[in-house]
């Protein structure tokens, strides 16, 4: 596989979008342990490289169908760090006006389009919306994203059956973060390789170090020039860990400590700042960057923590267009 | 499809073959292959893909090969295409296609009316045609509707029914019952596939000089017209609910407690259901037709009623 450099400004902006993620995670994680959130936090620590580094790859028109440890790729396509705040603790002007949580929203002018809660049923749907691209001949591509876990799925099956039969510009990446809740993926498959699966649709499957940024950047970058000019669909597996439990209530004891030690080394965020400093970017200028960050983020929860729960009147209307 | 480019049909074998009952016949040629979509035997990867075409502006119509598949589908409809409009704020304007009934020894798997399982998910339309003029008005009104819509078919009314139906642009606005036959005496509220049978019941008991029966063709569960059934048990005061479906849990219960609810001063009978045995439907003629209701069965059940 070939190997994109990136630029000092790609670069800068992975990694502000990989800070945002990293702080956005840990503010909820905070409130979490405060009581102060409803439902559940699925930390994406450790998929930062493959959130950002995916979606840095696609452009204004193209349509990313995130899973929940995908919130790198919610900032790269403009969310802010409000919006997600709002949206997150669906508080008076969320995208779902507390019909729903997580990053479940959608938000199709920026090319995002939600979750539900029921793994792999997206993948079908996001084929459905790669059609449309093909019908409307308008060159854009769609991203799904799914775990090692939800590609079990009987749906994941039939969308990427229907994606390359029908020879449409989208990309699945398997998330493969070593465990689905509690299940390693020794007991999810039988090939651990989620890459192999691609031989069995025709198309191509890549794996790639899923907490190195360049290369999941350069793995997408292929995988989207080949859909752009209608050469199908690609599928991408990210190898990360999933660096905290399932979500913040699961303390993850199931999972052996010299792994997590092992994976420690690979943080994507100290690595990707290991590559700016290597690019000549200055330590201050690093640290200036990672304060306002946090700033921005913690300002942003804050004040979405304030606002008011939605109308009561919002639980009774919408279920029809 | 004609009149709107963002409207196509996907399905299982509806192109050159013309779809397993040919309601697609002639649309490949017509339209070619970009907007008549064969596609693999993947329930949910068509529904899944309609729903995602239809996020981006167009209007898919998806034929089930027969109902009973819709189980395979099942988590594409319920999950996302019902929740989308209350959780996004965004429509999802797909028909889905779905041959259904019993009558013709297609045994358990080849015969259900699961229209029910829909009707109680909020964020569906059902809609149920019983005669060709609505298959046509109901089909254009499910294609513009801006909700997912669930159009059973009954398929032994694919053959059994010949009539005129309305050149042109013809629409029948979802959630308006018919009055399939006027009456006065009692009212029968049914739907799709078992309209035929509450007509020729009525038919004979008028002709036998035993009381004028009304028939309600409902068009749709979901809207449902409730005006339409309270007018007509405001003037007849005996209700009878008849559905090919099974009894438990079926829509007729549905109907009954809205009646008991909202009309229970103007009866002057209990509510009467008749429908299927709770059995999977079998596939020996016999045992099927011991398990379906009969045109006896009813009759006996309205004379009955008119009776109580
Ligand atoms: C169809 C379905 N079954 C079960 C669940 C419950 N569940 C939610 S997340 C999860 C584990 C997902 O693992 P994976 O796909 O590997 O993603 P990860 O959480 O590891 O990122 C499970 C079992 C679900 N959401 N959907
Ligand atoms: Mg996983």
């Amino acid at each position: 596989m070939f190997y994109i450099q990136m630029t000092t400004d790609q670069l800068l902006f992975a990694y502000t979008n990989m800070l945002r993620a990293r702080e956005f995670d840990n503010a909820l994680i905070n409130l979490y342990r405060q009581s102060k959130i409803v439902g559940g936090v699925y930390s994406q620590i450790g998929n930062e490289a493959t959130s950002v580094g995916t979606s840095m790859a696609l452009g204004d028109g193209d349509i990313i169908f995130p899973m929940h440890r995908d919130n790198g790729a919610h900032f790269v396509r403009g969310m802010t760090a409000q919006e997600m705040a709002i949206n997150f603790l669906f508080r008076k002007g969320a995208m779902t006006r507390g019909t729903d949580g997580t990053g479940h929203f959608a938000d199709p002018k920026r090319g995002i389009y939600g979750n539900v809660s029921h793994l792999g049923a997206m993948v079908p749907v996001a084929a459905g919306v790669a059609l449309a691209q093909k019908m409307k001949k308008t060159k854009n591509v769609v991203i799904n994203y799914i775990g090692d876990g939800g590609s079990s799925v009987g749906e994941v099956h039939e969308g990427l059956m229907m994606a390359s039969v029908m020879n449409l510009p989208f990309i699945l990446i398997i998330e493969n973060n070593q465990y689905a809740y509690s299940t390693p993926v020794a007991h999810q498959t039988h090939n651990p390789k989620y890459s192999d699966r691609a031989i069995g649709y025709g198309i191509p499957g890549v794996t790639v170090d899923g907490t190195d940024l360049e290369a999941v950047f350069a793995a997408t970058s292929t995988a989207v020039e080949r859909a752009r000019v209608g050469n199908g669909p690609t599928l991408i597996e990210s190898v990360t860990m999933r660096m905290r439990g399932h979500a913040e209530h699961d303390g993850g004891e199931y999972v052996p400590k010299e792994q997590i030690i092992e994976w420690q080394k690979k943080d994507p965020v100290l690595k990707t700042r290991a590559l700016l400093l290597k690019n000549k970017i200055k330590e201050q200028e690093i640290v200036l960057l990672e304060t306002q960050i946090k700033q921005e983020i913690d300002a942003a929860v804050a004040y979405a923590n304030q606002l008011p729960p939605p109308d009561p009147s919002e639980a009774r209307r919408g279920v029809f267009i | 499809m004609g009149r709107d480019e963002s409207v196509f049909c996907i399905g299982e074998d509806i192109g050159a073959f013309g779809g397993a009952f040919k309601a697609t016949k002639g649309l490949l040629d017509q339209f070619g292959a970009d907007r008549v979509i064969d596609t693999p035997i993947a329930e949910s990867g068509i529904i899944g893909a309609a729903i995602g075409a239809s996020l981006q502006g167009f209007r898919p119509v998806a034929e089930m090969q027969f109902s009973d598949f819709i189980v395979n589908g099942f988590n594409q409809v319920v999950t996302v295409a019902a929740t989308t409009a209350y959780r996004w704020g965004i429509g999802v304007p797909i028909v889905i296609r779905l041959p259904s009934g019993a009558g013709l020894s297609g045994g358990p798997f080849h015969s259900k009316n699961p229209e029910v399982w829909f009707a109680h998910q909020p964020g569906l339309k059902v809609v149920c045609p019983a005669t060709p003029a609505d298959a046509k008005g109901l089909l254009i009104a499910a294609i513009r509707d801006p909700n997912p819509v669930m159009y059973f078919e009954h398929k032994k009314l694919y053959r059994s029914l010949k009539a005129e139906v309305p050149d042109g642009e013809y629409v029948v606005e979802l959630g308006k019952a018919r009055i399939a036959r006027e009456g006065s005496d009692a009212t029968i509220i049914t739907y799709g596939g078992t309209v035929p049978m509450a007509v020729q019941v009525a038919e004979e008991i008028a002709a036998e000089g035993h009381g004028s029966v009304e028939v309600i063709d409902l068009r749709s569960l979901v809207p449902l017209d409730h005006e339409a059934i309270f007018t007509s048990i405001r003037k007849t005061n005996r209700a009878l609910i008849l559905h090919e479906d099974n009894i438990t849990a079926g829509f007729g219960a549905e109907i009954s407690a809205l009646i008991t609810e909202q009309a229970f001063e103007s009866l002057d009978a209990p509510i009467t259901r008749v429908a299927a045995f709770d059995a999977p439907v079998p596939f020996a003629p016999n045992l099927e037709a011991e398990v379906l209701p009969s045109k006896a069965e009813l009759k006996e059940a309205v004379l009955g009623l008119l009776r109580y």
